[in-house]
């Protein structure tokens, strides 16, 4: 049998093991795909910034993002969220980039780990909610009591609301984490079907295998786009008391 | 999003799939939390490190580079706007400019043909007026050359007929008798002439 399909998702240390206070922070093959998905984004944005009055193909390529990232949040937020545009900016870049690298076979794909999904979408929801208190005082609860619900009804809605505030995080990050550690398994396995049925059979998963990873780059970056979305949509909440 | 619920079913079956499959082999390498702490850290590190960068240093330059173009290619627009403008209206004015200059050129062309015109008749008037100048003094001439002539050759006539009468006969006749016969016969002559 082919080997674990899993076994691509294993961090493993690079380099020394680095410890403080007992805390084990070593460099991993996870830190490293970091750094390089940072240092991309960084490198093609920097080689955007020419100040040339027509574009060559990089500029256009970074104001191209820059238009987009920046249309989606005036639709999604309006215009009170303009000074969040950067750190939007930056997590779209960053789950796309790390998405995308983790397309390259031998790769580690950073965000196929619920931690590292986790950290993002819990810093957002508490972000969100401090913007939500000071934006609008204790007013802010007024989110989770929806106009125009029957007095009878409102403690369940009440309830509902809050717990789907509070599972906001949970959504968010495994969303990411499950669509690319299914797709990678997937993927995987479908490898693992052309090597154990070899030259005879092993052609159709093969074609399922090219299949899927056009469906996979698809969904590298539908999963960005969704994750900074609903980073707009939140945002929308915490600025613009809808209810 | 039919497509997106069905894809995410598929996901998350298999997910399960695997994850039941590989807890008997080690289970997911997700929920080891071993480098948890090295991940966190080495998130938090690199993506604050990009956010400050992006933030700080890129995306002012892409947004300063984007307002430019956008300032840039309006004052152009506005620039070309008046510049058609002006366009226009120097395309007007030659137009007039054409327009006058035709209706100059037209009149000028008009006055100086009736001058030409005008001098013409004065001259061929004035002209005219000396022909028949000329022609009524040459009638006169005419008339009276006519009526001297007439008297001459009776005057030549009767001196003649005297001359050849005295050599004839030797002797002076009266004059006026004898011009008395001329002019009969001359009137006689005249009168064959005239009358036929």
């Amino acid at each position: 049998m082919a080997a674990n399909p899993m076994y691509q998702f294993n961090v493993y240390r690079i380099g020394p093991e680095i410890k403080i206070n007992n805390i084990d922070i070593s460099f991993t093959n996870a830190s490293l795909f970091m750094v390089i998905s940072s240092l991309a984004i960084l490198i093609i944005f920097n080689l955007g910034t020419k100040r040339s009055i027509i574009p060559n193909k990089i500029q256009l390529l970074a104001e191209l993002s820059y238009s987009f990232i920046s249309k989606m949040i005036s639709d999604t937020a309006g215009s009170k969220a303009k000074p969040y545009f950067s750190f939007i900016f930056s997590l779209f870049m960053f789950v796309l980039f790390c998405n995308m690298f983790g397309m390259i076979p031998y790769s580690f794909t950073v965000t196929s780990h619920i931690i590292v999904t986790f950290v993002l979408a819990a810093f957002i929801f508490i972000g969100v909610t401090i913007i939500g208190f000071i934006k609008h005082g204790l007013g802010y609860l007024k989110l989770f009591v929806p106009s125009g619900v029957p007095m009878v009804l409102l403690p369940l809605i009440v309830v509902i609301e809050i717990i789907s505030y509070l599972s906001r995080p949970i959504s968010l990050s495994v969303r990411l984490f499950a669509n690319m550690m299914a797709g990678h398994t997937m993927m995987k396995v479908f490898g693992g079907f052309v090597v154990s049925l070899g030259i005879v059979g092993g052609w159709l998963p093969l074609g399922f295998s090219v299949a899927l990873t056009g469906l996979e780059i698809l969904v590298a970056f539908l999963q960005a786009y969704v994750f900074a979305i609903l980073t707009c949509i939140y945002l929308n909440d915490a600025l613009n008391l809808h209810h | 999003m039919l497509k997106k619920i069905i894809f995410q079913f598929l996901a998350l079956s298999i997910i399960f799939t695997y994850s039941a499959q590989s807890a008997e082999s080690g289970g997911m390498p997700q929920l080891n939390p071993e480098f948890w702490i090295s991940q966190i850290f080495w998130l938090v590190l690199t993506f604050g490190l990009l956010f400050i960068i992006l933030s700080k240093f890129i995306l002012p330059k892409i947004s300063n580079n984007l307002e430019t173009r956008k300032s840039q290619i309006l004052d152009n627009i506005e620039t070309a706007d008046k510049q058609r403008e002006e366009t226009e209206k120097k395309v007007k004015e030659f137009d007039k400019i054409i327009n006058d200059t035709k209706v100059e050129a037209k009149n000028f062309f008009n006055s100086e043909r009736q001058k030409v015109l005008d001098d013409i008749n004065n001259k061929r008037l004035s002209l005219e007026k000396d022909i028949e100048k000329e022609i009524i003094k040459a009638e006169e001439e005419i008339d009276q050359l006519k009526k001297t002539s007439q008297e001459k050759v009776t005057k030549i006539a009767i001196e003649t007929s005297s001359d050849l009468v005295k050599q004839l006969i030797g002797e002076d006749i009266n004059k006026s008798s004898l011009s008395a016969i001329v002019e009969d016969l001359s009137k006689k002559e005249m009168e064959k002439h005239n009358g036929i």
